[in-house]
């Protein structure tokens, strides 16, 4: 175990039988919501045996879902990750007016339901919506189609990037950046140099928190796919379908690989943690 | 002052944080203080024009659309019977998983945060969870768990208690959801806890129970309320957890949300709307709270 020094040796406010009892609670709790749904994720997708496991996910329909999800998972962090850079740089590497506003708006949708995220895009794309007329004339499909997906899901994510770099950068301080200035180094070179391998840790806990999210993202996709098979369905909506259609080895099947991401996720999450800390310790 | 201290500054090393504080002699109004990175219109005008693209302009369509609407129609909309028993259970489900979740997040933060045992790290990684794993995912293994030939669901049925497609069901779904975040919110703070501080208070010849009340429990509780209006803001707009649990039976187990869903699906665009707006204003009347509550947490860390 890590010797964290914040954690001191055993202190005197409670009794060990306290402790023990305290540690079961927590357990039993995490054990209650987390283990068990996790674990019966893989259970029942293995019910019928590898085979059924393997034909299950090996349809076309489900292929084009993994796909299709990989693709707006590509887009969506590609442009949050460019969003990410430059708001937080323009955040913390400058002062001016309304910065406090900015970084609230950034956060906003965050506090907007999934389903209300995905409406939006109705509201304005969709047949009834402003632009669907004008749309509709010059052929455009964006909700009910690929696009709508990919924009759902790059507002749903939206703050993922930002939001890990902007506290990281700030701690940081432009100290480095200035002094590369000072020295003559050009600002990209600047940038390229001192600033993006001085945050890549972050940034890619950034972009992990981003992914993971936007793979997994329900109810705004939902509301925007119009769940054609085989052509507006990501992996999440595949996993409802077959639900709703009592095939539940195959959705949980599917399940399992979006689980498997999750904790793939989880790890990678805590590597990159242990790695700051330790990292920051001999600092 | 001005730029030139700023670059004698530097020389001097470790002061050379940029404050770039200029002694307005004359108080000009400044949009951007002065400094020597490059990149500020770039950066911050992508930035400006891509949060308008992306949320403002989306989002200010839900509050234009409503504009057009009538306004007793919007009244009619957001006070009929089904959609307040729906508010009725999003908030009450809501408020109650975010209690379950102060008080055993509490616990396990604690745990977390002061003791030493095996398989803690993997307790700890797992905690969070919730925010990775899809909704949709974390919706059907729950509904199998507690169906009545689920793993726990054929212990607790005979028992009377059914949780899958009952009110219960949303309740159990939205504690799953809200888990990590009272967690995240109270751990840091227990980890910085001075030990000292407990020591004097017991030196003082306070009890354990009188330590916990009177010293830790108010440093802890900003903390703990920001973790508790997370969990209720993010368990108020859930949605793909709750829907497969639910059955989603009209005033009685449907939430807001799923509300807002079968509107769009009647082709009901402004009655969809108008009740998306009530949760809009909701939610940001919440995360203004949160925002408060966090800058407390903040500045106790810093005190």
């Amino acid at each position: 175990m890590i010797a964290n020094p914040k954690t001191r040796a055993p202190r005197g406010l409670e009794s060990v039988y306290a402790r023990c009892v305290l540690v079961l609670i927590a357990l039993l709790y995490l054990t209650l919501f987390l283990v068990l749904p996790l674990a019966s994720v893989f259970a029942e997708a293995f019910e019928k045996g590898w085979q059924t496991y393997l034909d299950s996910v090996h349809t076309p329909d489900a292929l084009s879902a993994i796909r299709l999800t990989l693709l707006a998972t590509g887009v969506a962090v590609t442009m949050n990750l460019l969003f990410g850079l430059a708001a937080a740089w323009a955040i913390t590497r400058f002062s001016f007016k309304g910065k406090n506003l900015l970084t609230t708006l950034i956060d906003l949708p965050l506090a907007v339901s999934p389903v209300i995220s995905g409406l939006i895009f109705v509201l304005l794309f969709g047949l009834h919506g402003w632009c669907g007329r004008w749309l509709d004339d010059h052929d455009i499909r964006i909700v009910f189609a690929v696009p709508g997906i990919v924009l759902a899901t790059i507002f749903v994510t939206f703050p993922f990037v930002a939001r890990e770099l902007i506290p990281f950068m700030q701690a940081r301080g432009s100290e480095e950046e200035e002094a590369a200035r000072v020295l003559g180094a050009g600002g990209w070179t600047t940038f390229f140099r001192i600033t993006l391998p001085n945050i890549r840790w972050s940034l890619l806990y950034g972009v992990i928190l981003c992914s993971a999210r936007a793979m997994g993202e329900f109810g705004a996709v939902s509301v925007v796919s119009g769940h054609i098979r085989g052509e507006t369905n990501t992996l999440p909506l595949y996993v409802e379908i077959l639900y709703n259609e009592y095939n539940f080895t195959a959705a949980f099947a599917a399940a399992s690989l979006l689980s498997v991401v999750a904790i793939v996720t989880l790890a990678a999450k805590k590597l990159i943690e242990w790695k700051v800390e330790s990292g920051g310790g001999q600092a | 002052m001005g730029t030139f201290t700023t670059e004698t500054r530097a020389g001097l090393g470790k002061d050379s944080r940029p404050a770039p504080v200029p002694a307005a002699r004359k108080r000009v109004f400044r949009f951007k203080e002065p400094g020597v990175l490059p990149g500020f219109g770039l950066s911050l005008g992508f930035t400006i024009t891509y949060l308008s693209l992306i949320v403002l302009i989306p989002l200010s369509a839900i509050f234009l659309k409503t504009m057009t609407m009538n306004w007793s129609r919007f009244v009619q909309t957001i006070t009929s019977p089904r959609v307040v028993a729906s508010y009725k259970l999003s908030f009450g489900a809501s408020f109650a998983a975010a209690a379950i979740n102060s008080v055993f997040g509490f616990i396990v933060a604690w745990v977390l945060a002061r003791y030493r045992f095996p398989g803690k790290r993997i307790m700890d990684a797992l905690v969070d969870l919730p925010f990775a794993l899809p909704t949709a995912v974390a919706g059907i293994a729950l509904t199998s768990l507690y169906a009545p030939n689920g793993w726990l669901g054929r212990y607790l049925v005979p028992l009377g208690i059914e949780v899958a497609f009952t009110r219960l069901g949303v309740l159990v779904a939205l504690t799953f959801i809200g888990l990590p975040f009272v967690v995240r919110s109270v751990q840091p703070i227990l980890e910085d806890l001075d030990g000292e501080i407990e020591e004097a208070a017991a030196s003082l010849g306070a009890n354990s129970w009188q330590t916990f009340r009177r010293v830790i429990l108010p440093t802890v509780l900003p903390a703990l309320l920001t973790g508790f209006a997370l969990a209720f803001a993010r368990a108020l707009g859930e949605y793909g957890s709750v829907i497969f649990i639910s059955g989603n039976m009209p005033m009685k187990t449907e939430i807001t949300a799923l509300l807002i869903v079968s509107k769009l699906e009647q082709y009901d665009f402004a009655g969809a709307t108008a009740i998306a707006v009530v949760m809009l204003v909701t939610s940001f009347a919440l995360l203004l709270i949160i925002n408060a509550l966090q800058a407390r947490t903040r500045r106790f860390q810093e005190a």
